[in-house]
């Protein structure tokens, strides 16, 4: 009987261990989710969501738009790369939006949506994204979803740190994350990378009636690795944040060599004073070769102005005007609380959270409280600036964005999760893992004054076994996560075009109300445009034909052409005549070494072809418009360059030859 | 007459000449693509509203393009009415109960003519087909409805009085409620 019951005793005791060694074992997604999590994101057919979503394409070039919290995909709009679907960059029109000082550059990187702001709210105007590897900025228009002006930047390389803006939007900045020598002095030996190498904090003016940008001056600063930015709010207004990595300004094995420094730094830009000392004359004109490229909405084209020299001041020789905070290992993220108090920086190799008191840095520079110069500008003392550092946090934090009841959001790459803060008691109150591997993450409004305290988005490197596989590559991802609760409840997972850097996201109806439909006919600018029927035409000139061909449900007139010969350039200029929402037209070209056009109601493209052979060649609407969509074709006939077949069309166009 | 009477048909002249100022008659058309719907408006001398895209989409059944220029009644409706409410204003003045009984009449006449030419006009659009037309369905036609809802193919048309015509109907009313009284009730 003793031994029946030692038995017993033994086995449960075993089942108690066995059962606790399990119970030990991290919790998986499932029991993260909420219960009522579909519900949470169901929007119901022909409902609309509630706020856009804007994620940067990285290696794609493009900017995404989603709805949330459905996580639809809306668009994938096209910026730095060539897009074939719509013919950006295809089209005599777009082509010269991807002009730079190198000539066409085809593709980008990019990297941090921005919305335009007013009073330091996102006003839902304008939408901007840097290009890291030419360096370009790119402003793309929310009336229309299409980009409307791309500005490189000189004297820089990776411009990583942009397209920032200050609170009215008065400045988007820039700066470079590969230092370079500046522009016509850079064939130089990397040894002397320390000597001659510096970066260029460029602020960028963007006219607050058109948006239209202007680079308008450049602060020359130490060659270090300028790697994000945040402007100042509220307090902090004439402010711009920057942080640096490779402050050891190794130029080989980055990875051990700009590792060795406790401590990198917060770059901190006084941008009014910068203004001061321009309006004092203090800045120099230099000479500089970059391309500035806008689209005309009337005629819907782009023109590319090489611009040929840029304002700069040396850091060293103005003083007040940039100061280094330093900041514990190789910093990434520089945020700043919604009410301007706070600059939130994390270093990447770091497990902690420094934050910086913008008070206590007016006083650091006030008493001087310089802990040394690097390169001619002050370093102030790290406890002097700090208001406190977050403990225990994670492993390599990364980005911050704000909620509206005081907390932060820290993104860790490392231990792959999101770690929310208390921002005035720096303490941690919860954390969610990540699948997997965030880098960056988004409130709605989390970079502005007025944060929505509904949502945070993490942005995801990588997805193994979260999708059905597609071979090596596989897709990027984001994930909705329900902060309105005290516990952050994971609602939704959803792929992403290309890799998401940043996003930003906004309530609906700041950018519904403006949304536009279709272009007035009547003020169509472009000079090959055939406003009516009547005005459809071909006209052949030497070498060259061009086509006025208009588009209407459901023909194209002229439909035939017969007269072309080898050697001939055709241009074939489209004018979609509907003028109703969502009747776009195509069109397109057996064999033809480019892309469609995709001709919005009211515009005209023009998709240039030279014929390799002679034939017939037909063409075509591609985009299923009407019941008759399939009947919208006609023939171009090219003849042998010694054949005499005189030019001729039909569906109604005038026909006309001058030699 | 009395003096109410007086002035309530006085009033209702007035309310007749608001017509001038809105549209008179609506026609609507909704499918499943234009879930918003597109309206044609038609007002005492003009048209106005979605009538380019209604056109475009007439072209499929061969319809004749609908243009303001092809309808000479345009130049004679706002004459029309403003002689019926000019006679109106007259009759109340002159306090004469026959006058008010005959421009009841010329109203009744007139609305009559009217109809008449508005359905004429349907019957057109409707049956006078270009016989090359690409969407053809045989024994098809597609008159819209002179006052209510009709089906055409995906179409849903309807046929309505506008703003315009709501204040002359009840302007007629009032009138003719005012004739009633002084013809029966009235104490001399």
């Amino acid at each position: 009987m003793k031994k029946i019951r030692q038995i017993l005793v033994g086995m449960t005791l075993i089942a108690l261990i066995g059962g606790s060694f399990t119970s030990c074992k991290p919790k998986k997604v499932g029991s993260l989710m909420a219960g009522d999590a579909a519900q949470k994101v169901y929007v119901a057919p022909g409902k609309f969501d509630e706020f856009y979503f804007f994620t940067s394409g990285g290696f794609s070039g493009q900017l995404g738009v989603y709805g949330l919290p459905s996580g639809r995909l809306l668009k994938n709009i096209p910026v730095f790369s060539q897009d074939p679907t719509t013919g950006w960059g295809y089209t005599e029109e777009s082509k010269p939006m991807l002009n730079t000082s190198h000539g066409f550059v085809p593709w980008d990187d990019s990297h941090h949506p921005e919305l335009s702001k007013t009073n330091g709210e996102d006003d839902g105007r304008w939408i901007f994204i840097n290009g890291n590897n030419t360096p370009r900025i790119a402003r793309i228009d929310l009336t229309t979803f299409r980009t409307a002006e791309i500005i490189e930047l000189p004297n820089a390389g990776g411009n990583h740190a942009s397209p920032f803006c200050t609170e009215n939007t008065e400045y988007v900045v820039g700066n470079s994350r590969f230092s370079l020598p500046l522009d016509g002095k850079d064939d130089v030996p990397i040894a002397s990378f320390k000597e001659n190498f510096k970066g260029a904090a460029t602020f960028i003016k963007v006219d607050p009636e058109s948006g239209r940008m202007n680079v308008a001056f450049q602060i020359i600063v130490p060659g270090f690795n300028y790697d994000l930015a945040h402007a100042g709010k509220a307090v902090s207004h004439d402010w711009v944040f920057f942080t640096c990595y490779n402050s050891e300004q190794a130029h080989n094995l980055l990875e051990v060599n700009a590792s060795q420094n406790d401590k990198d730094f917060v770059m901190a830009v006084n941008w009014k004073k910068a203004e001061e000392l321009i309006a004092q004359g203090k800045g120099k004109k230099i000479p500089a070769s970059y391309m500035h490229n806008t689209f005309d909405e009337k005629t819907h084209s782009a023109t590319s102005t090489q611009e040929k020299e840029v304002t700069i001041l040396m850091a060293e020789e103005m003083p007040g005007l940039v100061y280094y905070i330093p900041c514990p290992k190789s910093p990434h993220g520089c945020d700043i609380s919604p009410d301007g108090r706070y600059i939130v920086a994390s270093g990447k190799l770091a497990a902690t959270i420094p934050v910086f008191s913008f008070e206590k840095l007016q006083k650091a520079i006030e008493s001087k409280a310089f802990e040394g110069e690097v390169a001619g500008i002050p370093v102030l003392k790290y406890d002097e600036v700090l208001a406190g550092e977050v403990q225990q946090t994670g492993l390599g934090p990364l980005h911050t964005e704000f909620d509206d009841k005081g907390f932060a959001y820290t993104s860790f790459f490392v231990s792959s999760e999101i770690v929310k803060w208390d921002l005035e008691k720096r303490v941690v109150v919860d954390r969610a893992p990540t699948y997997y591997s965030i880098g960056h993450l988004c409130v709605p409004g989390g970079d502005s004054r007025k944060p929505s305290g509904k949502y945070v988005i993490a942005l995801n490197k990588i997805t193994k076994d979260r999708y059905l596989p597609t071979g090596p590559e596989l897709t990027q991802s984001a994930q909705l996560f329900d902060i309105s609760g005290d516990k952050m409840t994971l609602l939704l997972d959803f792929p992403t075009i290309g890799e998401p850097h940043y996003a930003q996201a906004i309530a609906a109806d700041k950018i519904v109300k403006n949304s536009k439909k279709f272009f007035k006919i009547e003020d169509n600018a472009n000079p090959f445009a055939a406003k009516s029927e009547a005005e459809a035409k071909v006209v052949h000139k030497g070498n060259r034909v061009d086509v006025y061909m208009i588009a209407i449900r459901s023909h194209l007139n002229p439909d035939n052409i017969e007269g072309i010969k080898m050697g001939d350039e055709v241009y074939f200029h489209v004018t979609n005549l509907e003028q109703d929402w969502d009747v776009p037209h195509g069109f397109a070209v057996k064999g033809a070494n480019n892309s469609e056009l995709l001709i919005m109601p009211g515009e005209t493209a023009t998709l240039k072809w030279t014929p390799d052979r002679a034939g017939m060649f037909p063409f075509y609407c591609t985009d299923f418009c009407s019941a008759l969509h399939q009947e919208m074709q006609g023939y171009a006939r090219v003849s042998p360059a010694s054949a005499n077949v005189p030019l001729s069309f039909s569906g109604g166009a005038t026909a006309s030859e001058s030699k | 007459m009395k003096t109410t009477s007086r002035n309530i048909i006085l009033l209702c002249t007035l309310l007749m000449i608001g017509a001038f100022f809105v549209p008179f008659w609506k026609i609507i058309l909704e499918a499943p693509q234009y879930p918003e719907g597109l309206e044609m408006k038609i007002w005492l001398y003009k048209i106005t509203g979605d009538v380019d895209k209604i056109n475009g989409l007439n072209h499929y059944i061969g319809m004749k393009l609908i243009h303001e220029d092809e309808f000479p009644e345009f130049k004679i409706m706002p004459w029309a009415l403003g002689l019926l409410i000019v006679f109106g204003m007259f009759g109340a003045v002159m306090r004469k109960r026959t006058l008010i009984w005959a421009w009841i009449s010329a109203l009744a006449v007139a609305g009559c003519i009217a109809f008449y030419d508005f359905y004429q006009w349907l019957y057109d659009y409707g049956h006078n087909l270009n016989p090359h037309a690409a969407i053809k369905v045989p024994g098809m036609s597609y008159q819209p409805p002179m006052f209510g809802y009709k089906q055409l193919l995906n179409f849903l048309a309807g046929s309505f009085p506008d703003t315009g015509g709501y204040f002359v109907i009840a302007a007629a009313l009032g009138i003719v409620g005012v004739a009633v009284y002084e013809q029966y009730y009235s104490k001399k």
